[in-house]
Order: structure tokens, then C-alpha cells, then sequence
């Protein structure tokens, strides 16, 4: 493979877990939530994933990983839509709980040591002459399945938003609660389904990272995912294919790392693990006054 | 004697639980959702030790005065590129203090396996500091050192700033909402968060310090085992007031020794006080919810 391709192989993997969170959160934020609980959805996920994986198999892991995200997401909705508590507020002790909750579990359920234990991963399934392609029909379309989904997912959500009287419903709830619910629009409903899919897919990137990437699970591998992917939706201005696209610049920026090593660059590897987090920092400030965020997130009145 | 030792360590958990958990109280009452405690308290860390190792052969006690005040600049200054990305660019702070977390931790990784690893260059930690740079013992035969006292003391004045001077009135009439801040008159909101949001960084930056003056004697990776996320507990328990931060920080800093020798004498996951400490967190905010007497959790206008 050369290293082109290890770079577009690098992106579209670093790319498809952020993806799946960022399209889910979308969602939410359309409707006017800010679910920074989605880093626990992520962590939940991956331990679900493990789990489910090592018992029945890769698809049982994404089922198990999805479950384990909706769990997390009935939690937050219970309080930032049902108690409507500051959204900020639950959204970070669920985060800080379900990383104290899976260490736990982990522990409990695998020994203190803590020991590398191996989940099935889902092998790379080639789809027939797109994969032959010449260089992005690698990268693109010998994968796992489960990204796939994601291909398919991502002009779903489009239709469904902007498409369907559902999205418009939604896309209303995160403008205005008053004038939707003026208008007949169920907006804590639409809130609460948007605040599901979100956690759905939180839960199956965790998954992803453990059943098509890493093949095990380590307390906080999330690694602050769920707080990258909330950026991502800023970046894509919060439209579905904004948010994908953004994932894709987001993640070749940090797969540039396999170039620079590849080239042997002598940068301490500390530089590398740093990136993503600096990558978002430079992202925010740079769209900085030209992103419009939907006029009723995070509130209530109005 | 035991008992002594066990009270000393759970008060030694709680000092840099106290200094963090005020960091979080006075972002929180100013509106800032300073969430980078723990990359600030890195960095506070990072500096003091670097102060100590160079400048401790120099210049004997008064080092640590120094040091101390160094990790609160070095914290300040952490704060400080989440307050500028905030208020030249409005960078969500909740996102950018957590990548700074994130870019904190990866920052001392590199300093102690690069610049400031100790000479036989094996551990991947600062050398041990001098004498004169370590803070005092306050109970002979404990580690209780005096870092206590400046949490408490530092609760105390935050407190009297509170309700006492001008400047307190108006941080928290910003905390209530821009408009309580626009009535309350001759507040500059920019200027004000951003002041609260660097203050915030430099109390969370002097727990880093104090805690490898008092504690650790070295700069390591691990050297905080997220004080800065339980730090969001600490205040939130204690309702954003500095005084009911020193008991709630005292809480969870005797939670949290019980939760170690769970462990370590029954095996049961030290991590399980995090999960108590988020529970009581969402607890809080179910209380607060049906009875709403909490006011600063109240839904409030935010800017993206």
C-alpha cells in the first residue's frame, strides 16, 4: 500500500467512528439539545460493544454497543428534557458517570489488572469493483461493514431532516420550542427521539472503536471523542453533510501523522497524540463569527 | 495513631479537591464552564516543579513562594487560551478546556520522558525537589502539609469577596445571566468572564503546585487522578459557595481515600467513588429540578 493510501486508509478510520457520533449529535442539536454526554454514550458503547462482541459475535457487539448508547441517552433526556436540569451540567456528570461506570464493570468483570483482553473484530469486506478502484477504492470501500452503515446512514438523516415533516418538525423544536409548540409541533417528543438516535449512534462509534479498530476495550479510550464530534457538528455548521465533510478534514488532518512517520520525521510522539485536540482547537477559532448555531440550543424559553 | 494517619491522608486528598473544586465554584458562578481544571492543574504542576528543580539551589525557602506563585501563572495562562479563544473567536469553552485537558496531559508526558526527566534518565518523572521547596509539615508523623491551610484560607477570602466587595456583586450578577448583568450596570461581560475565567485557572493551577510541593515532590504523568474532574462535583455539591466547598472537598477527599483501601483490601474498583461522585451530581440535579431552589441551575441564555 503506499502511503497515499495509508493516508486515505487513515482518515476514513479515524473518520467513521467521529462520524457516526457527529451525525447523531447533529441530530440532537437540530433539536435544540447540547448532549455533552455523548462522551459517555461513546465509553458505554465501547464496553457494551466488548461485551456483547466476546459473547455472541461482531453484529451482536454493534447491537450491544447501540443498546448501551440509548441506555446513556434515556438517562440524559430523563434530566435535561423530563427535569429539564441545565443541559451542560447533566450532560457532563453522565459523562464523568459512565466513565467511573465502565472502569468498574471493566474491573470487576476482567480482573483489576486489567489485562489485554480481545474482543472479535469484523473483518475488512471488500465491496466488488468499487474496491478496485484505483487509489481511493482501497481506502473507501475495503472496510468493515459497519462503516458501510455509516455510508448509507449519512444521506438518510439528510432526507429525513430536511425531507420529511419529521425534520421539519425538528429543525423547528431547535429554533424556536415556542413557536413549534404554537405550531402543534411535540417538541419535548421530537427532543426525546432526537436525544435516542444520538445516544444510538454515540454508542455504536464506541462500538466501532473496539470491534473494527482496537479488538479490545480501555477505561476512557473514548479519549474525549464525544467532545471532538460535538466540534465537528460546529465545523459542518450543523448540517448532516457539513458535519461528515467536517469529519473527513478532521481526520485527514490527524492522519497526516502516518505521512510525517512514513517520511521519518523526527517529532516527539507525544506531537502526534496531541493533534487531534489542537486540530479542534484551531478548527473552532478558525470558523470563528461564520457558524450559525440553531437559536434555541441549550435553552428552554424562547 | 492510625486514625490520625488516615484523617491526615483523606485531608491530603482533599486539599487539591478544595483548591480545584474553587477553581470550578467561581467559573461556574461567573458563567464560565471552565472545564479544564485538570489540564490547569497539569500545568501549575508542571511549572512549580520546574521552579523548584532550577531555582531552589538559588535561593533557598523562599522558593516556594515562587514556585506557588508560578503554577498560578502557568494556570492562568492555560485558562487563558480557552478565555481568548472564547472571547476573540467564541470557542465554546466547555469543548476547548477539555482539548486543552487532553493537550495537557500529552504536554507532560512529553516533559518528563523529554526536557525535565530526572538525570539517570529510567523514570519517565522530574527529579525530587530540594527541601527548602517542599511546603511544611503540619502534623508531625502525617503528610498533612500546609497546603490546607492556603485552600482554606483561600476559601475563606473567596468567600468574603463574594459577598463583601463590588467585584464579587458583579461576577455574580453575570453568573445569573446577561441581562441580570446588563441591569446590575457597569459590567464589561467580555472583560468580566474572561478576568473569572483566567482567576479560575490560576486557583486551579495553584492546587498543581501545591500538590508536588506537598505531596508528590516530583513531576510524573499521573500526578493527578482527575482532581480536576471532581473538582465539577465538589462545586456543584457545595452549591458554588467557597465555604461549602472546603466540606464538600473534604467529603470527597475521604471518599475517595475509602474507595483506595476498598481496593486495595477487598478489591473492589477505586473507580466506583467517580461513579458516586457523578451520581450525586445527577442527584443534585434531580433536586434542584423538582423543588428549583438550586437558582444558578436554572436554564439560562447561553452564546455558541
Amino acid at each position: 500500500m503506499s502511503a497515499v493510501q495509508a493516508f486515505l486508509e487513515g482518515t476514513i478510520r479515524t473518520a467513521t467512528p467521529l462520524a457516526f457520533a457527529a451525525l447523531g449529535e447533529t441530530v440532537v442539536e437540530r433539536a435544540g439539545i447540547i448532549n455533552i454526554g455523548l462522551e459517555g454514550a461513546i465509553i458505554a458503547g465501547a464496553m457494551g460493544g466488548f461485551t456483547a462482541a466476546g459473547a455472541a459475535g461482531t453484529w451482536a457487539g454493534f447491537a450491544g454497543a447501540g443498546i448501551a448508547g440509548l441506555f446513556v441517552a434515556v438517562v440524559f433526556a430523563f434530566f435535561a428534557i423530563r427535569l429539564r436540569a441545565d443541559q451542560i451540567i447533566t450532560g457532563t456528570a453522565i459523562t464523568l458517570f459512565f466513565l467511573g461506570a465502565t472502569a468498574t464493570l471493566y474491573r470487576q468483570l476482567y480482573g483489576v489488572t486489567g489485562a489485554a483482553l480481545t474482543s472479535p473484530t469484523m473483518p475488512v469486506t471488500p465491496i466488488p469493483l468499487l474496491s478496485s478502484i484505483p487509489v481511493i477504492g482501497q481506502p473507501l470501500f475495503a472496510q468493515p461493514a459497519i462503516t458501510y452503515l455509516l455510508y448509507v446512514l449519512i444521506p438518510c438523516v439528510w432526507w429525513c431532516m430536511y425531507r420529511t415533516h419529521f425534520g421539519l418538525g425538528l429543525r423547528a423544536s431547535g429554533e424556536s420550542a415556542k413557536a413549534a409548540q404554537a405550531a402543534g409541533v411535540p417538541v419535548s417528543r421530537i427532543r426525546f427521539i432526537a436525544v435516542l438516535f444520538g445516544g444510538l449512534l454515540g454508542g455504536i462509534a464506541g462500538g466501532v472503536l473496539v470491534i473494527a479498530q482496537a479488538g479490545s476495550f480501555a477505561e476512557g479510550m473514548s479519549a474525549g471523542r464525544g467532545f471532538i464530534a460535538i466540534a465537528v457538528v460546529v465545523l459542518g455548521r450543523w448540517h448532516p453533510l457539513g458535519v461528515v465533510a467536517a469529519a473527513l478534514v478532521f481526520a485527514a488532518a490527524s492522519a497526516l501523522q502516518y505521512l510525517f512517520q512514513a517520511m521519518g520525521w523526527n517529532i516527539p510522539y507525544q506531537t502526534f497524540l496531541a493533534l487531534p485536540y489542537v486540530l479542534t482547537l484551531l478548527g473552532l477559532a478558525g470558523i470563528a463569527g461564520k457558524a450559525t448555531a440553531p437559536a434555541a440550543l441549550g435553552q428552554w424559553q424562547s | 495513631m492510625a486514625d490520625i494517619t488516615l484523617l491526615a491522608d483523606a485531608l491530603v486528598r482533599s486539599t487539591p479537591l478544595i483548591l480545584a473544586g474553587l477553581a470550578v465554584a467561581l467559573a461556574f458562578r461567573g458563567g464560565v464552564f471552565n472545564l479544564g481544571a485538570e489540564g490547569q492543574l497539569m500545568m501549575g504542576a508542571a511549572a512549580s516543579a520546574a521552579i523548584s528543580i532550577k531555582l531552589a539551589p538559588l535561593m533557598g525557602p523562599s522558593v516556594i513562594v515562587v514556585s506557588l506563585g508560578g503554577g498560578a501563572v502557568a494556570g492562568a495562562l492555560w485558562a487563558g487560551i480557552a478565555a481568548e479563544l472564547k472571547r476573540r473567536f467564541h470557542v465554546l469553552e466547555i469543548i476547548s478546556t477539555i482539548m486543552l485537558n487532553f493537550i495537557a496531559i500529552h504536554l507532560v508526558s512529553f516533559l518528563v520522558r523529554g526536557p525535565m526527566q530526572e538525570p539517570t534518565r529510567i523514570y519517565p518523572q522530574t527529579e525530587s525537589l530540594a527541601d527548602s521547596a517542599r511546603l511544611p509539615i503540619i502534623i508531625p508523623g502525617t503528610r498533612l502539609h500546609a497546603g490546607l491551610i492556603l485552600a482554606v484560607l483561600l476559601a475563606v477570602c473567596l468567600h468574603w469577596i463574594f459577598k463583601h466587595t463590588a467585584a464579587g456583586f458583579r461576577v455574580r450578577a453575570l453568573g445569573a445571566g446577561p441581562n441580570a448583568a446588563r441591569s446590575a450596570g457597569q459590567i464589561d461581560i467580555a472583560v468580566l468572564s474572561w478576568r473569572v475565567f483566567v482567576m479560575s485557572g490560576a486557583i486551579a493551577g495553584l492546587a498543581g503546585a501545591i500538590e508536588v510541593s506537598g505531596v508528590t515532590f516530583a513531576l510524573y504523568e499521573n500526578i493527578s487522578p482527575g482532581y480536576g474532574y471532581t473538582a465539577i462535583a465538589v462545586a456543584l455539591i457545595a452549591g458554588l459557595n467557597p465555604l461549602g466547598v472546603i466540606a464538600s472537598g473534604v467529603f470527597f477527599g475521604v471518599l475517595e481515600t475509602a474507595a483506595l483501601a476498598l481496593q486495595r483490601d477487598f478489591g473492589i474498583p477505586s473507580s466506583i467513588a467517580s461513579m458516586v461522585e457523578a451520581l450525586l451530581i445527577l442527584v443534585t440535579l434531580a433536586l434542584a429540578g423538582l423543588r428549583g431552589y438550586l437558582a444558578f441551575l436554572a436554564p439560562r441564555e447561553r452564546t455558541a
